[in-house]
């Protein structure tokens, strides 16, 4: 077996840094290859997210992503088209109070204001109870859902939502993305009707 | 005739690098390594079997390179050293995930980059891949990998059996929504399993 090297300083300081460099140069190189397919999956995923919670449609709703500002946060609204006909807002809502800290939530509109769909994007809630959030029976509540009607509110605390068993805080997080979704959702076709009527006007005249 | 001898002495050696990591010096079950990855995440046989897969990966690069270049590295530096090393391989593997199994990165999620403090891999450094050559070392981590492998794979899927009801996301009992025993998906259900399966083990040995 070959000697080893002296531990002196200069071996020492001499060996890391070529080990650091090495290292380094590697990483760069794997970051490079993997830069674009990180960022298509994570668009992909967007994407599988907003085809899930509004109807058909066959624009790239991506490019359509406006920031609203609802509570201290800014929530991205997505306006899905098909033929140039608007057939749904998809939202990508986010509350902070989950049991395991943030979820996100992507909820879709139709135009006149129910929920179309939800799905959960990100959450870190207990396997098994909170995490039930993810499933068809919770989520199936929310389809028709409409907040101008009912409260997006667990039943427990007064409003109309099935919480799920054993999982009320999580239950809760859920119901806060869906009415910050709905706020965003305001917004926006507010903002969208306010320019019809105008345009409605000037036809008019 | 000498030559053949010393052929068949070099396979015996590999077999029993090969095949002591994985019941013998079992990390998981013997040696009760690397307890945390083994208790969070051996959620479902999935998350299980990802998480051995990638901690065999950086085992066996870590081994190898490791082995290669022991003889350069001054001893009082050496831990430094190992640990660059291993966390290079760790971040490869970690934006390889992303990039292309974004859904079981999204599950294992920080259990990833956690790979750099698990003892076993740098146990495996200091105590075999810094005193043996490059096959030895390379048939050490795959042993010892595919050990850990499978103590994670067989505690996730006894897990997800009990917990979950569902066999690699198959749902085996056919129900609708199986009465399942939800702690064994929950940290005590890892130690409750691990305990059982260590027990059943020893027992067999």
């Amino acid at each position: 077996m070959a000697q080893k090297i002296e531990s002196s300083l200069k071996n020492m300081v001499i060996v890391l840094c070529a080990i650091t460099f090495i290292a380094g140069i590697s990483l760069a190189f794997v970051q490079q290859i993997t830069l674009a397919p990180i960022s298509a999956s994570h668009q992909q995923k967007q994407i599988n997210a907003i085809s899930i919670v509004v109807p058909e449609f066959n624009n790239n709703p991506l490019e359509t992503g406006i920031k609203t500002a609802v509570q201290n946060d800014s929530l991205t609204v997505y306006t899905a088209t098909k033929d140039n006909e608007v057939v749904g807002y998809a939202i990508l809502s986010s509350t902070n109070s989950g049991f395991g800290g943030t979820v996100q939530v992507m909820v879709g509109f139709t135009p006149d204001g129910a929920i179309y769909n939800t799905s959960v994007v990100a959450h870190q809630e207990t396997p098994g109870l909170g995490d039930k959030m993810t499933t068809e029976k919770f989520r199936s509540q929310f389809v028709g859902f409409d907040c101008a009607t009912k409260k997006a509110i667990v039943k427990k605390d007064g409003g109309d939502v099935d919480a799920l068993t054993a999982a009320t805080i999580s239950s809760r997080a859920f119901c806060a993305t869906i009415r910050k979704a709905y706020s965003a959702f305001q917004q926006i076709t507010n903002q969208k009707s306010c320019a019809d009527a105008e345009s409605g006007a000037t036809k008019q005249e | 005739m000498q030559n053949q001898v010393q052929q068949n002495k070099n396979n015996m050696a590999n077999i029993s690098n090969l095949t002591r990591g994985i019941i013998k010096e079992n990390p998981i079950f013997s040696l009760l390594l690397g307890m945390c990855p083994t208790l969070g995440v051996t959620t479902s046989g999935t998350n299980g079997l990802g998480m051995g897969l990638a901690t065999m990966f950086v085992l066996i690069m870590s081994n190898i390179v490791i082995s290669l270049v022991k003889n350069i590295i001054p001893d009082k530096v050496r831990i430094p050293a190992f640990i660059v090393i291993i966390a290079t391989f760790v971040t490869i593997i970690q934006l390889l995930m992303e990039a292309y199994v974004p859904a079981l990165f999204e599950q294992l999620g920080l259990y990833i980059p956690l790979i750099v403090v698990n003892c076993i891999i740098l146990g495996r450094a200091e105590s075999f891949a810094s005193k043996n050559g490059v096959v030895d070392s390379l048939f050490d981590g795959i042993g010892m990998g595919l050990g850990f492998t499978l103590a994670l794979t067989l505690l996730g899927l006894v897990r997800e059996m009990l917990g979950a009801g569902t066999i690699f996301g198959w749902n085996f009992l056919g129900m609708e929504d199986p009465k399942t025993m939800l702690v064994f998906i929950l940290p005590p259900g890892a130690f409750l399993v691990l305990a059982y399966l260590i027990a059943l083990i020893k027992k067999n040995n």
